[in-house]
């Protein structure tokens, strides 16, 4: 697989300093891992860090900024940062408001943050987590590590990046955030496996002519595999795997999301599709974000993830936002 | 077993052993790593055990806990992942548990090696059967009472034996059915621990 790289060792710091190169209003520090807003500590400002294995950018580091996230950790291809990158992000950020972390439930983040949180803590900064698990498609959290933090990632940061912008108290930004991660469902499919840099040859196995339903974005194969599906028929699919699972209670947020390597044209196409279904179960969309924002490198595919926008959310999210890889408002 | 204490040089060199074996099959973990998880865990483990071995080669440490404990603090800070802060755990708690003793007798390392693997259980939230390192790990202890060699056995046979199994816990475990039929790679980076334990102490 031809990859736009030096060696597969360096791509994440070469990646980092292409942003810094890119993005002036932050402080990329290439070697310790972290990117943080210029302006941090911002004073009286509970801060939000986040952070996750590389490869789902814009995730996270392009979000952050004012609005949203205060600092991110990127780690490894697929991998969670580690422990030293966030006691690192959280002592450049945390202005005496406390710090919240914001952690999608994996394995490795849930540890690695945990972890982070203690020495945090053990330096003076207050800090709380949440953890993101929205992916419908994990049904049997008994015999699984739970539901994975998915799309509504991007939901969490920028409702609670609103808040804490606005001086909001770290419990109220804590409380929010955990709101929409309850109010939030996803599910995504998968047109073809992605390729890792270390690995450089796709992740599993997908012959022509089959998908996978039910994808995370680790490039892991999903819960089960079909012949290919239309457009339509793979928005029946997740957005009825979404609203089998929870009805959402008035407006929704709708993020149609793409996996990396499906063009816009197709995303809006399946939009179109998800509207349609949204519109047949009677659940109305009172906001609609379509583009790449939370990828598995260079997948092809689509997830859909619904947040239940109530007038206090839908305020936080119509906020102005000024990130890399989100940007509206002022 | 020998009541012949194990000092810090023979830790070192069981480090060293390690990171070398793991060097040697990082294509292997990552291939097992590919069908079930997501195709680092050999890369992952190589950075990590690359560092253990730069750090115990800059400033060797003294006693066989320092070594461990120095060993599963780089693991924790280069790692990332699931595997980063469950191997670190590993090490750090045996080493802790080691104290700092000079020496210490293969009894005390398989004592302070049961805890250091309980509290990888713990953090994991996982047990036996669940298609985990632990399924190498829990072994390998229970047979280091018999020889070094019959838990580097013992380790093998627990990863290999991992095949058959359904993922619980980690990223397999959201295959379901479908981890069954791959040997778990976490089992089998495990089993490398103690082939070098093995090959050090042979």
């Amino acid at each position: 697989m031809k990859m736009l790289m030096n060696v597969p060792e360096s791509v994440v710091a070469d990646a980092l300093r292409g942003m810094g190169a890119a993005h002036p209003e932050l402080v990329v520090d290439v070697e310790g891992r972290v990117v943080v807003r210029r302006d941090a500590p911002v004073a009286g400002k509970v801060a939000l860090v986040s952070g996750g294995g590389s490869g789902h950018e814009p995730l996270h580091g392009g979000f952050v900024g004012p609005g949203m996230l205060d600092a991110a950790c990127p780690g490894e291809v697929f991998t969670s940062p580690v422990p030293d990158q966030m006691v690192r992000a959280a002592a450049a950020v945390d202005s005496g408001q406390g710090v919240l972390f914001i952690v999608k439930n994996y394995t490795g983040d849930v540890l690695n943050f945990q972890m982070a949180a203690e020495l945090a803590e053990d330096e003076g900064v207050q800090v709380a987590t949440v953890l993101v698990n929205d992916d419908v498609a994990v049904t049997d959290s008994t015999f699984t590590a739970g539901r994975r933090g998915t799309g509504a990632t991007l939901f969490v940061e920028k409702v609670a990046g609103a808040a804490a912008e606005e001086g909001q108290p770290l419990e109220r930004v804590e409380a929010v955030a955990r709101q929409v991660v309850e109010t939030s469902r996803s599910f995504g499919v998968a047109l073809s496996a992605c390729t890792t840099p270390s690995k450089g040859s796709p992740t599993f196995d997908l012959p022509a002519g089959e998908l996978e339903l039910g994808i995370g974005i680790h490039g892991e194969p999903g819960r089960e595999r079909r012949p290919m599906m239309t457009s339509g028929e793979i928005a029946d699919a997740a957005v009825g795997a979404i609203l089998d699972d929870w009805r959402p209670a008035g407006p929704v947020l709708a993020l149609v999301n793409g996996m990396g390597a499906t063009p816009l044209l197709e995303l809006y196409g399946f939009n179109a599709e998800v509207h349609r279904v949204l519109g047949e179960r009677g659940v109305p969309v009172a906001r609609t974000l379509v583009g790449n924002y939370v990828t598995s490198l260079d997948m092809a595919g689509a997830s859909v993830t619904l947040c239940q926008a109530d007038e206090e959310v839908l305020r936080l999210w119509d906020a102005p936002v000024q990130t890399p890889g989100l940007r509206w408002g002022r | 077993m020998t009541e012949t204490a194990l000092d810090a040089a023979l830790f070192i060199r069981w480090m060293q052993a390690a990171a070398a074996l793991v060097d040697r099959e990082a294509e292997r973990l990552t291939e097992l790593d590919s069908p079930i998880g997501d195709a680092d865990h050999g890369s992952n483990l190589q950075r990590g055990f690359t560092a253990v071995a730069k750090a115990l080669e800059a400033e060797p440490p003294v006693t066989p806990g320092a070594v461990l404990t120095t060993a599963g603090r780089q693991l924790i800070s280069t790692v990332g992942g699931a595997s980063g802060p469950l191997y670190g755990t590993l090490l750090r708690r045996t080493g802790k548990a080691l104290g700092d003793a000079p020496g210490v007798t293969a009894e005390e390392l398989r004592a302070a090696l049961r805890g250091g693997v309980d509290a990888v259980a713990q953090l994991g939230g996982s047990a036996v059967g669940d298609k985990t390192m632990l399924d190498a790990l829990d072994p390998a202890v229970e047979a280091l009472a018999t020889s070094f060699a019959a838990a580097a056995e013992a380790a093998e046979k627990g990863a290999v034996d991992t095949t058959p199994l359904q993922a619980r816990k980690g990223r397999a475990s959201y295959l379901g059915e479908r981890s069954k039929g791959h040997q778990d790679p976490g089992a089998t980076s495990s089993a490398l621990l103690f082939a070098a334990l093995a090959e050090v102490t042979a």
